[in-house]
């Protein structure tokens, strides 16, 4: 549904945002793009719905050039591409309900229409209250449910979500991501989910790709890049999450196994420690989700038994390293 | 009262008090519909915008800065032809307009540019994403968001539009500087002088309370 075809994009002299990044999204997943500040995230984004135009290279939308769109026809593509923002976007100077209907207006809504559409799209983020205040008055969570209403006021296909939520504390976050998720099943909405925090990418995409200067330098799927990261900047943003610490001292074998799926509630420690009579001391661990699936990673000290055999066990069950 | 204020006219004060808010009033709106077009424009051609474009937004940047360097008092004197061309004359109330226009509306622009600069980007983007034209940028979102701005702006404007009106006083355009220069510095007369300073800081006074106030009203945040 949305290609980027070597896409380069430079800001006045040398410095290149974006240098080279070949992407293809599918219809209906939510796709994660990750990389620290400066990285070219946001650049990205803003190609996509042609609020920047790349220096050389096609983005394609369902095979349409946005770049080569005249004026009419990006707009027209605008109202296909929901954005929401960060600092949220909202007009301060507007009601909840004014800030909803502000894009069926622009598109030419009648009034009928509008009366029908704001209080379905309130209800559906679930601000149906709320529609006579003003931003001002709203938690910065409920500020990005009016964002998320007004971006769905058009029936978009395609959501971008830029830092969507960064500004937000942990709890609302979560709930927040709950939201979009349900958008993604509900409606089948194609979701570009940009962040710089690994834990976003783990609750909600489907598949990610880590930018780094510009570039791409790992695509996958999530379990994929967060459980068997290849790039060092994968590494080191996932480590940043809390993942990978170092393990406290421990004077033997050391192993570090990755289990995921099923893996996960087998008994597996206990079953190889009987076999081998080999014990195992947890040095660091977590037990946690990626969107669909269970994942595990543990840091094991090895004491006694036959620790070969042990390790060998632990690599029919998982990853070890 | 009458002889602590020996010298002044009473019939002459209220004259010239209304020429002082006709002059004011008049060169206010216009220089409102001036200059808020044009404040718009600089900003849309500066950099990052929807019109960006560096060699007109230079000429109009120039070109407002030129009027604006111009000492207002030499304007008056540069402009006389150009009054005489528009308004007959370049006496009185009607004469004082034109200068005072152009003397305030490119002061008003960049008040009003530097308002819409302080529109959330976030906020511009959010509605450029909707599928807005410029022009829809513009008014269903610039400038109501940048309205409390735009007040705050006239305001300051009406305040330096009134200084302005003494100084034109100077040269024939009546109100109340231009009492107090004659009878108040050119006679001697201090209560004159007195009463016109005073009526011009009651005027001030109020402008700014009433600016402050709209500016409150209007403003969400």
């Amino acid at each position: 549904m949305i290609r980027l075809e070597g896409v380069h994009k430079a800001f006045g002299g040398t410095h290149a945002a974006l240098a080279g990044v070949d992407l293809e999204i599918a219809r209906g997943e939510v796709f994660g793009i990750i990389g620290r500040s400066g990285a070219g995230k946001s650049t990205l984004v803003r190609l996509l719905n042609g609020l920047e135009r790349p220096t050389s290279g096609r983005v394609l939308i369902d095979g349409t050039d946005v770049a080569a769109l005249d004026p009419a026809g990006l707009r027209a593509l605008r109202r296909r591409v929901g954005m929401i923002f960060q600092n949220f976007g909202l007009l301060s100077s507007r009601t909840v309900s004014d800030n909803v209907a502000l894009p069926l207006r622009i598109a030419g809504a009648s009034k009928a229409e509008i009366a029908a559409k704001v209080p379905a799209l309130l209800a559906r983020v679930g601000l149906a209250d709320h529609g006579g205040k003003y931003p001002a008055q709203l938690s910065g969570g409920q500020k990005q449910r009016v964002g998320i209403a007004r971006a769905l006021a058009t029936d978009p296909e395609i959501l971008l979500c830029d830092e969507a939520t960064s500004a937000l504390d942990p709890e609302t976050t979560r709930s927040i991501l709950a939201l979009i998720a349900d958008l993604n099943r509900e409606l089948g909405l194609t979701i570009v989910f940009i962040t710089h925090e690994m834990d976003v990418v783990r609750q909600v995409c489907d598949r990610v790709v880590v930018l780094h200067a510009g570039r791409a330098v790992e695509t996958g799927t999530v379990a994929d890049v967060f459980l068997r990261p290849q790039a060092e900047e994968t590494r080191a943003l996932i480590d940043e999450s809390g993942e990978h610490a170092e393990p406290v001292g421990f004077d033997g074998p050391i192993v570090r196994l990755t289990l995921h799926g099923g893996a996960v509630l087998d008994p597996v420690l206990t079953r190889i420690a009987r076999d081998t009579g080999t014990d195992f001391i947890i040095l660091d661990g977590r037990i946690g989700r990626l969107k669909d699936t269970s994942f595990g990673r543990l840091t094991l000290g090895l004491l006694g038994g036959d620790t070969a055999r042990a390790i060998a066990a632990l690599r029919e069950k998982g990853d070890v390293e | 009262m009458s002889t602590f204020f020996v010298n002044v006219d009473w019939a002459e004060i209220a004259q010239a008090c209304l020429d002082t808010l006709t002059m004011l009033g008049g060169s206010l709106a216009l220089t409102v519909l001036l200059g808020l077009p044009l404040g718009v424009v600089l900003f849309l051609t500066g950099a990052g915008q929807a019109w960006e474009n560096r060699w007109s937004h230079g000429a109009l940047a120039f070109g407002v800065n030129l009027l604006r360097s111009v000492p207002f008092i030499i304007l008056l004197i540069v402009m006389i032809p150009l009054t005489v061309l528009l308004m007959g004359t370049s006496l009185g109330v009607a004469g004082a307009i034109p200068p005072l226009v152009v003397g305030a509306a490119p002061f008003f622009a960049r008040l009003v540019e530097t308002a819409l600069r302080e529109v959330d980007r976030n906020t511009v983007e959010a509605v450029q994403a909707m599928g807005a034209t410029t022009r829809d940028l513009v008014f269903r979102a610039l400038l109501p968001e940048a309205l409390p701005g735009i007040i705050a702006a006239a305001t300051v404007t009406a305040i330096a539009l009134i200084s302005f009106t003494a100084m034109a006083g100077a040269v024939g355009a009546g109100g109340l500087g231009d009492l107090a220069i004659r009878f108040g510095y050119q006679r001697f007369q201090t209560d004159v002088m007195l009463v016109t300073v005073v009526l011009l800081l009651v005027l001030v006074q109020f402008l700014q309370a009433a600016g402050d106030r709209l500016v409150r009203h209007f403003t969400r945040k």
